[in-house]
């Protein structure tokens, strides 16, 4: 029976990661139209950065305070003189173009910090495990990144729904010439979305860290899965995007344990499934 | 629904005889080069039928490549058969079920979510091979020997021999060059381009646009298994790799470079990024690096790819002297 909860919990903490990562995919998208294939990279980008920095400075949360500002400029550097010159043009481009970026980001993450994986510790007070049996423990930090996670995510739904920026942003979602015309400027808001999202696949990447392990090509998984989150979710919805990475982190942990010669294809059975059954995904609209 | 300028046509006669007389002065590696370059052109050359024609953005055509080597090794090392007779319509027929099968998943929908799910579904199918041991897991499968291509005991083709097994390449590239260039110039292929061009307009005229992209997407797969086999025989080796998400960036990256919506455009891409490729990496060992930079160079800079090229500087040409008098 705990064996039953602490997979229960592991496929709970993914779905939390890969909302995280969803998110910001499907944030992009909705708001500026733009398929980001390099997002999983972004992701990448703040784990090795995580483990860089806590390797120099021993601290996992200074890493992390010193990282993410990295992200967001690197994520708004690249919206400015890249991104921005796709909004107009067929999507095409943009698998093109964030291909590239990937391809790219990968190599220089090879060229800076080598082909190695690298374990990261957590920090000393969250080191500890919960015992949830006689023979079954739990590791603290694996609740302490859903705990994160629902905070993050508290605070997306705040800023998008109670602010005033996250009113702009949505009412840019849906008619952006309207807002452009009442004197906002489009191309900051989507330079902010496209940081935001940035930051939060980093992030997811940064806390992630300990407890998997940072390795080349980390960016690409993750990034395949949140496709798949967004797609089952529905495009451009962020309620779809939670319900979506629920459902597939626990599809992917359960299939790894009960099917091990068959756990790769059980999260895309499922997609495959939910399409089926309704193809603009759960809460997508239908084009 | 190309009809080739008169200029085209011979650029694309003088071509071709120039890839025809190459192995009578080309060196050995080159022969082998080129080869390989021509199997890649014709995978992305059935990649053009769905992105350039079709307007359906495929980001999981790998799949349908990959399934086909993994046709040719479990003919040749799980089943014992190597007749070519028999391997080269199998691998067509399991690409064709597959691209049959994830088409009709994946053409309800469109736009971003098309390029999603094509990706998702022919992942699916790469993690298939990855996880069973009995594939070879992730090392993937040596093949022991090529298809053979014999009639009675008399070799037709001798895939071991490397000029032979260019003229194969070549002969394939060609046939199906024609192929395609007939299929759309025919009514569906002018159906297909309309689709593209206005889908609502096409259904509102009774047209059923779910069948012709479904056909058009179970063609497209079948040729990629045709240059998975071709892949197979050449390589003797499957690997999941084949099958990942990677090369069908790859396979989008010659289509775009050459110029979409041209059949012969892949053809100059697969030259133009295999040669560059060859070149970089002898450059550095982190040529993926420069092929990234280039990459969303083209995408940003050259939306029509080489084959756009002339025409992009003719109209360029025809707007100097307007500017001069203005």
């Amino acid at each position: 029976m705990s064996y039953f909860l602490i997979q229960t919990l592991n496929g709970v903490q993914y779905g939390f990661l890969l909302f995280l990562v969803a998110s910001g995919l499907t944030l992009i998208f909705g708001i500026m139209g733009v398929i980001n294939l390099a997002h999983g990279a972004f992701y990448m980008v703040g784990a090795y950065l995580a483990w860089w920095l806590a390797e120099k400075t021993g601290s996992l949360f200074l890493a992390v305070l010193m990282a993410l500002p990295v992200t967001v400029l690197l994520g708004l550097v690249i919206e400015r003189f890249g991104i921005r010159y796709l909004y107009k043009r067929d999507h095409l481009y943009q698998v093109l173009f964030t291909y590239g970026l990937i391809l790219v980001l990968n190599e220089a993450q090879r060229v800076l910090f080598g082909n190695d994986v690298h374990g990261v510790p957590a920090p000393a007070w969250l080191a500890g495990t919960i015992r949830l049996s006689e023979a079954q423990t739990y590791p603290v930090y694996r609740l302490f990144i859903s705990v994160t996670c629902v905070g993050v995510a508290a605070a997306l739904y705040l800023l998008i729904q109670r602010t005033r920026l996250g009113m702009v942003i949505r009412a840019g979602a849906t008619h952006r010439d309207m807002v452009a015309a009442l004197g906002f400027d489009i191309a900051r808001l989507f330079m902010i979305v496209f940081g935001l999202g940035a930051a939060l696949a980093a992030f997811a990447g940064m806390i992630a860290a300990p407890a998997n392990t940072v390795y080349p090509g980390m960016g690409d998984q993750i990034l395949i899965l949140s496709f798949v989150v967004v797609v089952i979710g529905g495009i451009g919805s962020i309620k779809g995007a939670f319900a979506g990475a629920m459902l597939v982190g626990v599809a992917d942990t359960f299939g790894r344990v009960l099917l091990p010669q068959g756990a790769g294809v059980t999260v895309y059975a499922v997609m495959a499934l939910v399409l089926l059954w309704r193809p603009q995904g759960l809460f997508g609209r239908t084009a | 629904m190309p009809s080739y300028s008169r200029v085209t046509l011979v650029l694309l006669a003088l071509g071709f005889a120039a890839l025809a007389l190459f192995p009578l002065v080309g060196e050995t590696f080159y022969i082998r080069f080129f080869t390989k370059i021509m199997i890649y052109a014709l995978f992305a050359m059935s990649l053009d039928l769905l992105v350039g024609y079709a307007g359906l953005v495929s980001l999981g055509h790998a799949a349908f490549f990959g399934v086909a080597t993994y046709t040719v090794a479990g003919f040749i090392d799980k089943l014992g058969i190597a007749d070519g007779f028999l391997i080269l319509p199998a691998a067509l027929a399991v690409a064709a079920i597959c691209a049959a099968v994830i088409g009709w998943i994946s053409i309800r929908t469109t736009g971003v979510y098309f390029i999603m799910i094509t990706l998702a579904l022919a992942q699916m199918l790469y993690y298939f091979f990855n996880d069973q041991l009995y594939w070879g897991g992730t090392d993937g499968m040596n093949i022991s020997a090529k298809p053979l291509l014999a009639l009675g005991g008399f070799t037709l083709v001798d895939l071991s021999n490397r000029v032979q097994f260019y003229y194969t390449a070549l002969a394939c590239l060609v046939t199906a060059f024609v192929m395609l260039s007939v299929l759309l110039r025919s009514p569906f292929g002018h159906a297909l381009v309309g689709i593209r061009a206005n889908e609502g307009r096409m259904r509102s005229l009774g047209y059923d646009v779910q069948r012709y992209k479904l056909v058009a997407f179970v063609v497209a797969g079948a040729l990629a298994g045709l240059a998975g086999f071709l892949e197979s025989s050449r390589a003797t080796f499957a690997t999941p790799a084949y099958l990942g998400w990677h090369e069908s960036g790859h396979a989008l990256m010659i289509v775009i470079l050459g110029g979409m919506g041209t059949l012969y455009g892949p053809i100059l891409g697969a030259f133009v990024l295999l040669l560059m490729e060859d070149y970089f990496a002898t450059l550095t060992e982190r040529w993926l690096l420069i092929e990234g930079l280039f990459v969303m160079a083209v995408a940003l800079l050259m939306p029509e790819g080489l084959a756009g090229l002339p025409r992009r500087i003719a109209a360029l040409r025809r707007r100097a002297p307007e500017n001069g008098d203005g």
